[in-house]
């Protein structure tokens, strides 16, 4: 694979459907696309130089508005939405926000997390931040509304980590999902706080825990209190969850509401600790994963500091490694929103590295090349098919 | 009265470095220039009406967190951002 740097606007986005990546750093965004033999790279940045790029999504339903959540390390947490794949971008007029006079005198310090809503319902987006709080626009973007079932719900300051938050990084709501068959029907993960359900647009809200342990917490088997790290569902089987937890990797079928481990199939050596898990877009039993030593402080780096992926074709029955093209050794971390797959034949897989690297394989994991380096810490890598 | 804006914040005012605004007091100040160059309050003002931890407020040579501080035509208005990072 070869890739070409351009810093200029009028760079060619693709060839035919060929694949688009949306990669977010800690010092701005890039847009990096290729061929349809996916060999050839061009990476087009930095946009937003010096600005966190935490999240950059591209609309599925008008294939042409690109969402992006940043801020500075001074400046407050945006918004901003583009209509040309990033050449022009216009800042949110409301962009998402606690509400004014909030009985916790809460302010967002990020938004952290971007979904697009329900196909039937255009237009509509999903924000998830920190402190954790969930909001909802309406109108692609442009102005944002507190989801008050959930940012006012009776429990939230039981259930999220307020007023201490727990990482260093602050507490995040992520993992916002849309069951494709219920607009009303919503999933969001807390870090930590576990995973929480609604069935009713998010009105009201329970924890789906159970199953799943909580090896930190005084009651492994608690209610809530959990850290998923990224959940998943699969869009041709929603009832099929998959989770990449902080104590392990699980599956759920509903309507049962429990998870089972399926990391207990990994090899013991590696274990089953990551932040990403990624679903083949045809296929509800393969997942990727990226696995990350948890052990003693935890590095989050890869275990004995040999990177691979492992992609599952069993639905977590067993797991097999993908590691052929990666360095033998190298000691970074694939952040949770950092990996992902196109929808080629074969799927194309990427992950982003804390170390400014962007991996792809063309083959469904068998074998990986670099496809961009010496960007900043990346924290978000996403495909996108614009119209 | 004139406000000094920091670069960071320059791309909501085309690029000036010293724009107008009026207010009797900080608040109004920054609704004002909100008005004249929109989203630039929020990046330095939370929901709760508190300016961000790195940012700050100069009123002449003082620096100033309490935005009900009346101000007038005769004072200028420093926003700065604490210099740190990496």
């Amino acid at each position: 694979m070869t890739t070409t740097y351009v810093t200029t606007a009028d760079a060619v986005d693709r060839t035919g459907d060929a694949p688009v990546l949306l990669v977010g750093t800690r010092k701005g965004a890039w847009i990096l696309s290729s061929d349809a033999g996916r060999q050839t790279w061009t990476a087009r940045g930095p946009m937003f130089l010096g600005h966190i790029a935490q999240h950059i999504v591209l609309d599925p339903r008008d294939r042409t508005t690109l969402l992006l959540a940043t801020r500075t390390g001074h400046l407050g947490p945006t918004v901003f939405r583009s209509t040309d794949l990033g050449r022009t971008w216009e800042e949110a007029s409301r962009p998402p926000a606690f509400a004014a006079g909030d009985r916790l005198e809460r302010s967002l310090n990020a938004v952290f997390w971007l979904t697009p809503g329900h196909a039937d319902e255009p237009g509509v987006w999903y924000a998830g931040g920190s402190p954790q709080g969930l909001f909802r626009s309406d109108d692609g973007g442009d102005t944002w509304e507190p989801v008050s079932g959930w940012n006012d719900h009776a429990q939230w300051e039981t259930w999220a980590e307020w007023p201490d938050e727990g990482t260093p990084d602050g507490s995040m709501l992520h993992s916002v999902i849309v069951d494709p068959r219920d607009s009303a029907h919503l999933y969001i993960g807390l870090s930590g706080g576990g995973v929480f359900e609604s069935v009713d647009a998010g009105r009201d809200w329970k924890p789906l825990n159970a199953g799943s342990v909580a090896t930190f917490l005084p009651d492994p088997d608690a209610e809530f209190g959990h850290d998923p790290h990224c959940v998943r569902l699969h869009p041709l089987r929603p009832d099929r969850l998959y989770q990449q937890n902080h104590c392990g990797i699980y599956r759920m079928e509903r309507p049962d509401g429990r998870w089972e481990r399926v990391g207990d199939n990994m090899p013991r050596d590696v274990g089953d600790i990551g932040f990403p898990i990624e679903l083949h877009p045809r296929d509800p039993d393969t997942a990727w994963v990226f696995p990350m030593d948890g052990t003693d402080v935890w590095p989050r780096t890869s275990p004995d500091g040999r990177p691979a992926a492992y992609v599952t074709r069993d639905a977590g029955a067993s797991w097999t490694r993908c590691d052929r093209g990666l360095p033998e050794y190298a000691w970074f971390t694939v952040k949770r929103q950092a990996m992902t797959v196109d929808a080629g034949d074969p799927v194309g897989v990427y992950f982003g590295t804390t170390s400014g690297e962007v991996w792809a394989s063309a083959d469904e994991g068998a074998s990986w090349e670099c496809i961009a380096h010496h960007l900043p810490e990346i924290y978000s890598v996403e495909y996108a098919d614009p119209a | 009265m004139k406000v000094r804006i920091p670069s960071p914040l320059r791309s909501y005012t085309q690029q000036q470095a010293v724009v107008d605004a009026d207010g009797a007091t900080l608040t109004e100040l920054l609704f004002d220039l909100d008005r004249r160059y929109p989203g630039l309050r929020f990046r330095m003002v939370d929901e709760q009406g508190r300016i961000r931890k790195h940012m700050k407020i100069f009123v002449n040579d003082e620096s100033v967190r309490e935005l009900e501080t009346r101000v007038d035509a005769r004072d200028e208005i420093t926003i700065m951002q604490a210099l740190s990072g990496g």
